[in-house]
């Protein structure tokens, strides 16, 4: 009997411990990251780190700014693609589609998350830049190579697709029918309903959702990195190539220890991702739960 | 009121075509790939070892790439789960009751899903340089139990909170201890446990840019933990680098092969989750 109860104390605390540390991982992570960015810090400063489009390791200047723009320029095009072309498909299938529909369009959409970042790249590659470089791009610019920030959000829109769907679509279903079938019965038809019932009161939910997509594509790596081009510079169109924060990180590790705070500088770089997307993913992950909750009360 | 009907019929062609494109798009990635590795692909590719150096060699296949995967990613998803369920049962059974705390450390878990692996990968660097070893098999299961951790944790969450309530509260008014019950749930949510390790498995073997620091890369298969280790992402990235054409061919057969592992695993978890989800109702 006694030897039962002191069992469980035991693995209780034990469960306590390992909890603990898994969650207590999200602070050593940025204190890890902090400590061993902090020689740059300490040498310039967050403020010309961020701003100073100087990048020369060799002479010790490592300004982010081109990379913090690459990745801007990139997440911005993917939420652009994505974010209409998601909204529409969540609505057509929590809506629209019948049962048989649903249960074909949402498997897809499954497989589709598991496909590996790395198989993005590659069909970026094959597929994406051709596209871009001899039918999109023509139209609009003397020549390009295809690999342009174009190229890195557009693959970028295709990875974060099953996200938004899945969310958006987890919100459109927590809106009660009746909300629906008072605004039906009201003689709107389905259209109107969901312009000015299920959106408006969706909105929430949807702002969490591409909050929640705009990190998950800041910290997209390789296949950014496979069609973006990676050239130091601000892009200006999309068209130009651009080099994101966390393909700076991984294609100069191999570098990094050879020239004196390089390593120091890529730690930075993470430290930037992981501060933007831990903020991003607090707001978006609060605003869901809180979501959640109303819906069990 | 003619308008009110055209607006309506026009936002319902939109939406079929939205959905056409974004389902659409998983099939041009595996068409694509499909179209492109075929041609390379041999018996050879999953036999044999690359002869000559993966990024020059022409010669043999990538064996010892899909066997640093399965064991990187069979590592991280064994030593996640060690960590993880004990997680998952603490957040549902022990402290059942305090609602703000378990739902606090659901949002934690939400967030560490979040974190890039490229995040992940260099505090796995971190920890390598910290404790003074190399890139290796090692330091690549470490860095990838690490982005595994909160996908385990949070699927046998769901699991573990389909169970019936009354079920455990039967197990504890008759005097068992909460270990106990534990082990009552457990039990119940074995296919659950089974789905959480695919998706772990599937999630671990197409990740690269946790194990480009980690884990090295090397033309042998790795024969102690000290060792650095080829993976499949990986090598599909150099090869596609390489300036040789038949290299990147053979690139292209191994991102076939990537596919084709992965697809199966979600298939196998779409279908365990589905037989879950019918149990429950």
């Amino acid at each position: 009997m006694q030897l039962r109860i002191l069992k469980d104390k035991i693995l209780s605390k034990l469960m306590l411990v390992l909890t603990l540390a898994s969650v207590s991982l999200l602070l050593i992570i940025g204190i890890g990251l902090y400590l061993h960015s902090a020689p740059i810090i300490e040498k310039s400063s967050w403020g010309t780190l961020v701003t100073s489009s100087v990048w020369k390791p060799l002479r010790g200047l490592f300004g982010f700014f081109p990379f913090i723009m690459g990745t801007l320029w990139v997440t911005g095009i993917a939420i652009i693609i994505a974010l209409p072309l998601c909204l529409l498909t969540a609505l057509f299938i929590t809506e629209y589609a019948q049962g048989g529909l649903k249960r074909i369009l949402v498997p897809f959409v499954n497989l589709l998350s598991g496909i590996p970042p790395v198989i993005f790249g590659v069909w970026g590659v094959l597929f994406i830049i051709p596209l871009i470089q001899n039918h999109i791009a023509p139209h609009f610019v003397e020549f390009s190579t295809g690999y342009s920030v174009l190229a890195g959000g557009i693959v970028l829109a295709v990875m974060i697709f099953p996200l938004i769907v899945s969310i958006v679509s987890e919100v459109l279903n927590t809106i009660p029918q009746e909300l629906k079938d008072a605004s039906l019965s009201l003689g709107a038809n389905k259209w109107e309903t969901i312009k000015k019932v299920i959106l408006r009161k969706a909105l929430p939910g949807i702002i969490a959702a591409v909050v929640l997509a705009v990190s998950r594509a800041f910290g997209e790596t390789i296949a950014v990195l496979m069609v973006c081009g990676n050239n130091a510079v601000v892009p200006h169109s999309v068209f130009d190539a651009g080099y994101p924060l966390p393909a700076l990180i991984a294609n100069n590790y191999g570098e990094m220890l050879s020239i004196p705070l390089y390593d120091s500088a890529l730690m930075f770089a993470a430290l930037l991702l992981f501060i933007i997307i831990l903020l991003f993913n607090i707001i978006s992950r609060v605003i869901l739960s809180r979501l959640e909750r109303k819906l069990a009360s | 009121m003619k308008l009110r009907k055209t607006e309506e019929v026009f936002f319902k062609i939109l939406m079929i075509l939205a959905a056409v494109i974004v389902c659409g798009s998983f099939f041009l990635i595996v068409g694509t790939i499909f179209a492109k590795g075929i041609p390379y692909m041999s018996l050879d590719m999953l036999t044999k070892t690359p002869g000559g150096g993966f990024y020059i060699g022409k010669e043999g296949g990538i064996l010892n790439a899909i066997i640093g995967s399965l064991y990187v990613a069979g590592g991280a998803t064994i030593l996640g789960l060690f960590i993880s369920v004990p997680v998952a049962i603490f957040i549902n059974i022990y402290i059942n009751g305090k609602k703000f705390l378990s739902d606090s450390l659901r949002v934690a878990f939400d967030v560490l899903f979040g974190i890039p692996s490229i995040v992940y990968g260099a505090f796995g660097f971190l920890i390598m340089v910290y404790f003074g070893f190399r890139a290796s098999l090692l330091g690549g299961i470490i860095a990838v139990t690490l982005l595994v951790i909160p996908i385990l944790v949070r699927t046998l969450d769901e699991v573990i909170r389909t169970v019936p309530r009354e079920l455990g509260d039967a197990a504890l008014s008759l005097g068992a201890t909460r270990w106990e019950m534990a082990k009552v749930v457990l039990r119940q949510i074995k296919p659950g446990i089974f789905t959480a390790i695919l998706l772990s498995f599937g999630r671990a073997i197409g990740d690269v840019a946790s194990v480009l620091f980690t884990a090295g890369f090397s033309d042998n298969i790795p024969t102690s933990l000290h060792e650095p280790a080829a993976t499949l992402p990986l090598a599909i990235f150099f090869q596609l680098s390489s300036p040789v054409e038949e290299v990147q061919g053979r690139g292209y057969a191994s991102a076939l092969i990537l596919t084709i592992i992965v697809l199966i695993i979600t298939v196998l978890s779409e279908i365990l989750i589905k037989k879950f989800s019918k149990h429950k109702s």
